[in-house]
């Protein structure tokens, strides 16, 4: 069963009729293949139309689906011979932040992603994709491990924010997160972020401050969701459509801004429409700001990548 | 001194002592309830002398109260665009801005100054909490950036007293670069192999607290400040557990390793000063 989002019911409408209509023509024999097809079209166009005007309170909710692949999905497609790796060597293994060693076309890299789990269980398991310090120190390692052999890093961005914890504030959250932004600023090798559904806040940036950051064209990337915001500024949690526009979260105004390289186009009707295709995309986007940097030595690589961010948001919307 | 005039215009020169309060202020402590005295307080650092409770105290008072005899060079800050998202929610950015500058005299939520500590250069980076919750935008990031350079052009050792509720939500993702921005800068210094020292005062939480602030080579914080990564509120809505006794306060961080020391306000000049003096055995002559 297809999962729709609340303004997707008439797209959902239509289709149930053009499966209906199919079932029926396949009991009876009766030739309805012209009904179908206009149906079909129809539902088409009513994709087409919905998902070109997506409102930044509607991204949110596609970033948020829970069809829409999610990082493990990335590895499994674009990454062979991928070989996990657990632990921040002082305290746990956090499975909200998954990564390891794998091949991306043929180069050896390291990927690292924050999974948010796909059904009930794992979705348990990952801690919804929410990490506490160690896999923030997960992260750091592995991205100081793949400096060490100059290995290419690859991270695919997908968390609601770091996890608010009691245990995770004592373990030193904040200094977790601190360390791997400067481990990703710091790293002599290329780092590719992908942002592919939600980058929530503290907990994103912290395996997202690479050379190239790209992102989905529905995914959303934001200092605080939508309801966090509308609950401190509106102080009122239902404005939270209001909140998400004004916040200017979506994949076109951040790259308006320049705080984001290039936006991936996603399958018609969003990528949980066809993972296969999204995940496709994502490969080629990461492929193509990859290749320009693997000819920068470490030292270029490293004072390019601070112009940078010392550069950014000097930008403003008109 | 040419690289300042190069690099940054020098502000306003200011002497510790303005008066700031009417004369006859009697000041209820928040903590205990009892009354002092405003030029007791005052003399005490905004210390209650009753119960030790460590008041909120402003960017201006922090810089008088840390540079030897309160003299010190405020430096201007770069300018970054005003309203970058056209940000309105019950109030337009704009005016919040407006409100803010006229109620606390600053530009934005940071002020910076250069001077000496117990004899050696420095550079501090105050954050105003009074300004918008001290909350992180562009302004703050870049002077913090800017802090950082002018610390690495004086080979002085840079200091940032930290307040602030977190990220400045009108400036949207704006805001969020701030923390890779920020962290950069903490870089500027240390590659330098300068000390970079973080001071962090009640509150200090968000985005603030997850960036330059947790990269200090020293970590100090004045006693019970509230200092944290995400909400107590959001924690206990999130954990439905009690949160513990002194949670997420300085006490409470040194007991877990994320301080160096908690440091009375009154001891704090001090401290600095010796620090400083330990840690720089290859100080330059002064140009
Ligand atoms: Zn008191």
């Amino acid at each position: 069963m297809r999962h729709f989002l609340d303004f997707e019911k008439p797209i959902a409408e239509l289709e149930g009729k053009v499966e209906e209509l199919r079932k029926m023509s396949e009991a009876d024999g009766i030739n309805i293949a012209e009904e179908v097809v206009r149906l079909t079209e129809k539902a088409d166009r009513q994709l087409r139309s919905t998902y070109a005007r997506l409102s930044a309170w509607q991204k949110t909710q596609v970033a948020r689906h829970p069809d829409r692949p999610k990082a493990k999905d990335y590895l499994a497609g674009l990454i062979t011979e991928y070989t996990p790796l657990a632990g921040d060597r002082a305290f746990a293994d956090d499975a909200a932040v998954v990564g390891g060693l794998g091949r991306f076309r043929g180069r050896s890299v390291v990927v690292l992603g924050t999974e948010k789990g796909s059904d009930t269980e794992s979705r348990v398991a990952h801690n919804f994709g929410m990490a506490r310090p160690e896999g923030y120190r997960k992260a750091r390692r592995l991205i100081e491990l793949a400096g060490r052999f100059g290995l290419p890093v690859l991270t695919f961005v997908d968390t609601s924010g770091a996890f608010p914890g009691i245990d995770a504030e004592a373990r030193g959250q904040a200094e977790a997160i601190a360390r791997s932004i400067e481990a990703c600023l710091e790293a002599p090798v290329p780092l590719i972020a992908t942002i592919i559904g939600e980058g929530g806040s503290g907990g994103a940036i912290a395996l997202a401050a690479g050379d190239a950051v790209l992102m989905l064209e529905h995914a959303v990337y934001s200092v605080i969701s939508p309801e966090g915001c509308a609950a401190i500024l509106w102080k009122d949690a239902a404005q939270a459509p209001a909140a998400a526009e004004a916040l200017k979260l979506t994949a076109e105004d951040l790259r308006r801004l320049k705080l984001i390289d290039a936006v991936i186009a996603e399958p018609l009707g969003g990528a949980h429409r066809d993972p296969a295709a999204a995940v496709g995309a994502v490969g080629d986007a990461v492929q193509a700001a990859l290749q320009p940097l693997l000819a920068l030595d470490a030292v270029t690589l490293k004072a390019r990548r601070r112009d940078k961010y010392l550069e950014m948001g000097r930008e403003a919307l008109s | 001194m040419s690289w300042l005039t190069e690099f940054v215009r020098p502000k306003i020169r200011t002497l510790l002592g303005r008066r700031e309060v009417p004369d006859n202020l009697w000041i209820q402590c928040p903590a205990c309830q009892q009354m002092m005295f405003h030029t007791e307080l005052d003399k005490n650092l905004k210390v209650c002398t009753h119960c030790g409770h460590h008041m909120r105290v402003t960017a201006q008072q922090r810089l008088g109260w840390t540079f030897d005899e309160g003299r010190f060079t405020r430096i201007e800050l770069p300018k970054v665009p005003n309203d970058p998202l056209r940000f309105r929610d019950t109030k337009r950015y704009p005016d919040r801005l407006k409100e803010a500058r006229e109620k606390t005299q600053l530009d934005d939520a940071l002020v910076v100054a250069h001077g000496t500590i117990g004899g050696h250069r420095a550079v501090v980076a105050v954050m105003a909490f009074e300004f918008i919750g001290g909350s992180m935008g562009a302004a703050v990031g870049e002077g913090i950036v800017a802090a950082a350079k002018l610390a690495v052009l004086q080979d002085a050792p840079l200091i940032v007293f930290t307040a602030s509720g977190g990220a400045r939500m009108m400036e949207g993702a704006i805001s969020l670069m701030q923390m890779p921005r920020t962290v950069i800068a903490t870089r500027l210094v240390k590659d330098a192999g300068l000390p970079f020292i973080t001071v962090l005062t009640d509150p200090t939480t968000g985005g603030v607290t997850a960036s330059f602030t947790m990269l200090g080579d020293i970590q100090i914080a004045e006693p019970a400040a509230e200092i944290g990564f995400a909400g107590a509120r959001v924690i206990e809505q999130t954990v439905r557990e009690k949160l513990p006794e002194g949670f997420q306060r300085s006490e409470y961080l040194l007991g877990h390793g994320i301080l160096d020391m908690v440091v009375k306000r009154t001891e704090l000049a001090a401290t600095l000063a010796r620090l400083i003096g330990l840690l720089r055995v290859k100080e330059r002559e002064a140009a």
